[in-house]
């Protein structure tokens, strides 16, 4: 299962940096609707750091859900599906692949809009720092969460509208607990508590993806 | 259901539906291995579908059958892709990495060494086109690329998918040669066109499917 994990990651992510969607299209769209949100915050840049966390993970979710269609894209073609099928993987391993190659996506992402917040939305430095490893795991199981829903919509008619649609709400505790765990690592509160939210999800989301990334690929 | 070792393929009354929907309405067919099949006919005739169910892409609605010795109703359909090739007329592979890359990582899946990939991309001609983009190549060489895919992996069944679409006389012969030489080495090849080969070399069982089933045979 690790060996097709690696396999697949490795596949995905040289397709990625070959295509250049990451780098050119999906960062600058992040960057982009981080400005805009500044912007509609209006002038009084007092609460926009307070505002940061929130809208650092709205713009998370946006990407993540174009990431998602793009990996599962890249095995969309029909001739292409049906001679990876041949090659006989075990699915549990072609989840773990597909969701650490969009970990890896969604955490270098995250390392761009991070710095835009603290430049732009001006969160302080320190507790954009404590928030990291909160953020590695929230942005680990919106990933796993992510490919689930993925397999669920690929190939099923207006895949990247479906998505959103039936992936919005299994995001939304992962959102919000990781908007509390960066708001108290900016403001205090109880960052542990929220993190341990995370990690349980991503440990959830990964066991479901496990059992049943088969049958979805499958159905 | 009982099949000989010569036989590769055994369908009796072959139904498969998707979304209430037939595709196949009641496919017979027998292939013996060390064979050639084309199968012939318009767009939605069932070709694909046939070959799918071949291949295990698709399940048995009704009916009975066994490919390679496995029986279609009870088949875990992975065991059964194992050891079941597939080349599709629009790319069995993954655009954005090179001709190297795919097979690497088609060998890697597989377990294979390395060291054939140079083998492969030399008997399909390809050895100077190995750094190149999948999406670069021609039609043909895309189509030699597939082939490739299916040398690397030697699987007893090759299910090809309008391999001959937007192929010129020399694709068409090398393509001809290279299943003369799988099936001389018993290997089942079965093959959908819209027209009947026109081969010089090789003499193919033709199969005329319509709505779903075989209508005759020439």
């Amino acid at each position: 299962m690790i060996r097709v994990a690696l396999l697949v990651a490795g596949k995905d992510l040289r397709v990625e940096r070959r295509s250049r969607v990451l780098l050119w299209q999906v960062v600058p769209f992040g960057v982009m609707a981080l400005l805009l949100s500044d912007l509609a915050l209006g002038p009084n840049q007092a609460g926009h750091s307070t505002a940061a966390p929130g809208l650092f993970y709205l713009v998370i979710v946006l990407v993540a859900l174009l990431m998602i269609n793009r990996s599962h894209a890249i095995e969309a073609t029909a001739g292409t599906r049906a001679s990876v099928a041949t090659l006989g993987l075990d699915p549990a391993g072609v989840f773990l692949g597909k969701a650490a190659a969009l970990a890896i996506e969604l955490w270098l992402t995250a390392l761009v809009l991070l710095a835009g917040s603290v430049v732009v939305l001006h969160t302080a430095l320190h507790g954009t720092l404590a928030a990291v490893p909160s953020i590695v795991v929230t942005l680990g199981a919106i990933a796993t969460a992510g490919t689930l829903y993925g397999a669920l919509t690929s190939g099923a008619n207006a895949a990247a509208t479906l998505l959103p649609v039936l992936s919005l709400p299994a995001f939304a505790p992962l959102l919000i607990a990781g908007e509390r765990s960066f708001t108290s690592a900016l403001h205090g509160g109880a960052l542990l508590e929220w993190w341990i939210i995370s990690v349980v999800a991503l440990a959830v989301y990964l066991a479901l993806g496990i059992l049943l990334y088969g049958v979805l690929e499958e159905s | 259901m009982t099949a000989l070792d010569s036989t590769s393929v055994v369908l009796r009354g072959a139904v498969s539906m998707a979304s209430g929907f037939p595709l196949l309405s009641g496919v017979d067919l027998e292939l013996s291995s060390s064979s050639l099949t084309v199968l012939v006919g318009a767009n939605g005739a069932g070709k694909t579908s046939l070959l799918r169910l071949l291949a295990g892409l698709i399940g048995l609605s009704a009916g009975e059958g066994s490919v390679l010795g496995l029986d279609l109703a009870t088949v875990d359909r992975r065991q059964l892709r194992r050891r079941v090739g597939w080349l599709g007329h629009e790319g069995s592979f993954y655009d954005d990495l090179t001709a190297s890359e795919n097979l690497t990582f088609a060998a890697k899946a597989l377990g294979r060494p390395l060291d054939e990939l140079a083998t492969v991309l030399d008997r399909v001609d390809l050895s100077g086109r190995r750094d190149t983009i999948a999406k670069q190549l021609s039609a043909g060489q895309r189509r030699r690329l597939g082939l490739a895919w299916l040398l690397l992996r030697r699987p007893e069944l090759w299910l090809l998918d309008e391999p001959y679409a937007s192929l010129d006389d020399d694709g068409r012969t090398f393509f001809d040669a290279l299943l003369g030489e799988v099936v001389e080495r018993g290997a089942t090849v079965v093959v959908s066109a819209h027209d009947p080969l026109r081969s010089a070399q090789l003499r193919p069982r033709t199969l005329l499917m319509s709505g779903g089933r075989i209508v005759g045979e020439s």
